[in-house]
């Protein structure tokens, strides 16, 4: 418990006031410091919020980040491109397949590839379902920290439909690492499209319960309508992005701004809030997983069709073919369905998906598994990808490139000098922002409102820390 | 006269086992009860010789753990006030069960046995001074433990307490008015009255408003969610913080045995007690004529099962309302108190003097 501000450095709000004089026979009265965190229930264990009383009041509040740092900008140059895959994963863990698309999206920018665009559709898809599943659980984990524990446990289930479908495409269900220069690691699963299509029914009618029990609820309105507000100007200087920005009522959705992947093709709303309180960053996450689910739909109806249909060699046979091959009537001669075995490996990342997920440009992305173990082109390729010294190796240059992540504008900003390691990553992530905010939206309310405006700040310490 | 002691002795430790025993399953209940709320299994791991009893050891286990457990005093804090405070806590909660009865009288061989511990004719004002007692326990824990997040609980806990008894007990007035006494045996006996003939004058039936009044005051006083203000484990973690062991542990089993006498203090006043609807001292009496005779053991044994049913129906409640609804904020609470609550209990009194003297003028 610090009896004083710990720091001699320390920001106005935290000057303590101290009213009487102390003489005889005089109270004296001081604010009184509360020290919430980093070992605080609520403070998701990893940030320090100092702040100063007047009874429950919050009179001022200073804002400790950086428990968390792992210097994952610093890491990413001592690896190759590659390597810093893995590491993306644990920058927003909630929703770590939109860290794999943005850092990747950044590279291939830096080479000038373009993926095929089955793997852009996967890449949509799964940046939404993340979307969902981050949403899910900032949701739940607020409504939790309120006091509403079967809330939370109706949205982890849902998580868990999700999570299950993360499992079967990636093979993880958290540090996915995905993504990968110039594609994706493997296609996916069969039956997925109607895996996904149920996992979303369900989703739908969970959100439909969780509205039963909280959007109504007078109880939580009361709690979290007029708190933690934010204004459109103030947000605006603080450079917010995603739900907290769409709360005030600033339209920008980098999705809308700067479309990317095949966002262009989807068809669907950004919502905004008008007051930039707690309650419409509610219902700003709330309608953004229903808006999720419509892309997931219309991607599973637009998706380009994986190889189905290959021939005795094993290479895919593209549909114009087929038709030429039909037309001379060769069709039954050389073709036939192939039953995928179930390699080792992840499903779908064997070599007749290869094509259709990832680019075909050698320098980026790794030749599929069958290919190297067979001839010696495609073994030295790998080589030259793997080993050290070689690796990917953009041309010189510098590239940027923003997502919209979960929590609002996800950049990575990436410098080539020509060799196997980056020279420079720099992420921008959305949650430092907020952070930067909340002593702002703290100030006024009480020691209670502390909790859910932190929780609908939706601070995650990889994305923050870094 | 030592028949007599014994007699009293049975029925103190007949309530006590009662109270402790449905406290220390409300533990269970709670965690089985949320667990299929929420689409979960719940505890199912303590066993003995392999034998889990769907979960029902785990308050044994839970009781083993916490005597085990160090028990630690913070440097700094109050040793006799950090020491005294479960007790504090823990008795109050006790004691009140003493007063509600849980039958009508037995006769047995000739003796009257009125079945209730104590059956004072303040029995009411008892409740409510009892009740009031349980506010040391909490705010001294809060103050005695050095801990600015304990006396935020304490604090948050000494005004929520305080403002929800006036509402406990202006509520509970209009019954009183209704019935003349102050004496719960005497309250319980009146609701077995009926009105029009057919509808049991239970204390719902004639004070609806109070009732409403009444239980959202005792689940204030209970602090439980939505009135978890002193706790708010996410938020402050509450006035016992600092308390490890067995004291913490008395200050879960206050909370539980609180529970427990809510729901007793509630059917008792408003839910007519041990009354079964149309029974009466000899068997059932129905409105439409038929009457069914019953021996003087048997009607006894319906009217505690009766009781028995009707307290856990509000523990049952008690336990919905706790995981379905969030928490208010502090300053909601003492809105809500002051400004909604203790106004309509006001009116209600009004409301039901006017009705009391209009009938008297027909």
């Amino acid at each position: 418990m610090a009896e004083e501000p710990q720091t001699e450095e320390h920001v106005d709000s935290l000057a303590s006031r101290v009213v009487g004089e102390g003489e005889e026979g005089e109270l004296q009265f001081r604010d009184m410091f509360l020290n919430m965190g980093p070992a605080h229930p609520a403070m998701h264990g990893i940030v320090r919020i100092l702040v100063r009383l007047d009874g429950e009041t919050v009179l001022g509040a200073d804002v400790e980040i950086g428990y968390l740092h792992r210097a994952f900008e610093k890491s990413c140059e001592v690896g190759g491109y590659n390597q810093a895959i893995p590491y993306t994963d644990r920058l927003n863990y909630v929703s770590p397949i939109i860290n794999n698309v943005g850092y990747a999206m950044a590279v291939e920018k830096l080479f000038g590839i373009t993926t095929p665009e089955r793997c852009q559709y996967i890449l949509t898809l799964m940046s939404e379902i993340s979307r969902i599943t981050d949403h899910l659980t900032c949701i739940g984990a607020s409504a939790m920290e309120l006091g509403a524990f079967t809330v939370f446990l109706y949205m982890i289930e849902a998580r868990e439909f999700l999570y299950d479908l993360v499992e079967e495409v990636t093979g993880a269900r958290l540090t996915v690492s995905y993504g990968r220069i110039g594609g994706v690691k493997a296609d996916l699963p069969d039956g997925f499209e109607q895996e996904c299509r149920e996992a979303i029914e369900r989703v739908r009618k969970i959100i439909g319960e969780c509205h039963g029990l909280l959007t109504k609820n007078r109880i939580f309105i009361d709690r979290m309508r007029d708190v933690g507000v934010i204004s459109p100007e103030r947000a605006l200087a603080y450079a917010f992005t995603g739900p907290m920005l769409r709360s005030t009522g600033v339209n920008y959705d980098v999705r809308k701004a700067q479309p990317y992947l095949v966002y262009d093709r989807m068809d669907f709303i950004v919502p905004l809030g008008t007051n930039g309180d707690n309650y419409d960053r509610y219902l700003v996450r709330m309608e953004e997983i229903e808006q999720s689910c419509r892309i997931i739909e219309q991607c599973l109806e637009q998706i380009p069709p994986g190889p189905i249909f290959a021939d005795l060699t094993g290479e895919p046979i593209e549909t114009e073919r087929m038709l030429e091959l039909a037309k001379h009537k060769e069709s039954f001669k050389d073709l036939y369905e192939v039953k995928v075995d179930i390699a080792p490996t992840l499903q779908g990342s064997e070599r007749i998906f290869h094509d259709v997920v990832a680019t075909d440009d050698r320098r980026a992305f790794l030749p599929p598994k069958e290919e190297v173990y067979e001839n010696i082109e495609s073994l030295m390729n790998h080589f030259k990808l793997v080993m050290f010294g070689h690796g990917i190796e953009p041309p010189k240059g510098e590239a940027y490139q923003a997502v919209e992540g979960a929590n609002g504008e996800l950049g990575f900003y990436v410098v080539s000098d020509g060799s196997g390691q980056p020279y420079r990553v720099r992420c921008r992530g959305p949650c430092f922002n907020f952070l930067a905010a909340l002593h702002e939206m703290l100030i006024g309310d009480m020691v209670a409102d502390v909790v859910p405006t932190f929780g609908s700040v939706n601070m995650i310490g990889g994305e923050l820390d870094r | 006269m030592i028949v007599e002691a014994l007699i009293h002795l049975v029925k103190v430790l007949l309530v006590i086992g009662f109270v402790m025993n449905v406290a220390g399953l409300l533990t269970w209940v709670e965690r089985k009860q949320s667990a299929v709320m929420q689409d979960r299994i719940g505890a199912n791991r303590a066993d003995i010789f392999g034998f889990r009893l769907i979960g029902l050891f785990h308050p044994i286990a839970d009781g083993l753990k916490m005597i085990t457990k160090e028990d630690f005093i913070p440097p700094g804090g109050n040793r006799f006030l950090h020491t005294m405070a479960p007790f504090a806590a823990f008795f109050p909660a006790l004691i009140a069960f003493a007063i509600i009865p849980f039958g009508d009288v037995l006769r047995v061989g000739g003796r009257i046995i009125p079945l209730q511990v104590v059956d004072f004719n303040v029995g009411v004002l008892y409740l409510l001074a009892v009740g009031g007692m349980s506010v040391y326990g909490v705010v001294l824990a809060g103050w005695s433990s050095n801990n600015k997040y304990s006396l935020l609980g304490g604090l948050r806990a000494s005004a929520q307490l305080i403002s929800y008894e006036i509402t406990l007990g202006l509520s509970i007035i209009g019954v009183l008015m209704v019935f003349q006494t102050l004496q719960l045996s005497e309250i319980n006996r009146l609701q077995g009255e009926l009105l029009f003939g057919f509808i049991p004058k239970w204390g719902v039936v004639v004070q609806p408003l109070a009732f409403l009044l009444f239980f959202t005051a005792a689940v204030a006083e209970s602090r439980r969610i939505p009135f978890d203000q002193p706790e708010s484990e996410s938020e402050i973690i509450g006035y016992f913080t600092e308390y490890s062991g067995m004291k913490w542990g008395m200050f879960m089993f206050a909370d539980f045995i609180e529970t427990v006498t809510v729901a007793g203090v509630a059917t008792s006043v408003f839910f007519g007690g041990w009354q079964v609807p149309y029974l009466f001292a000899d068997g059932f009496h129905f409105p439409w004529g038929s009457i069914v005779a019953l021996p003087h053991l048997a009607v006894i044994l319906l009217q505690v099962a009766s009781f028995v049913f009707k307290v856990l129906f509000f523990c049952w409640l008690l336990m919905t309302i706790r995981w379905t609804l969030p928490r208010f904020r502090y300053d909601q609470v003492m809105r809500l108190g002051w400004k909604y609550l203790l106004p309509l209990s006001l009116f209600n009194i009004l409301a039901t003097g006017v009705v009391i003297l209009a009938l008297q003028a027909l």
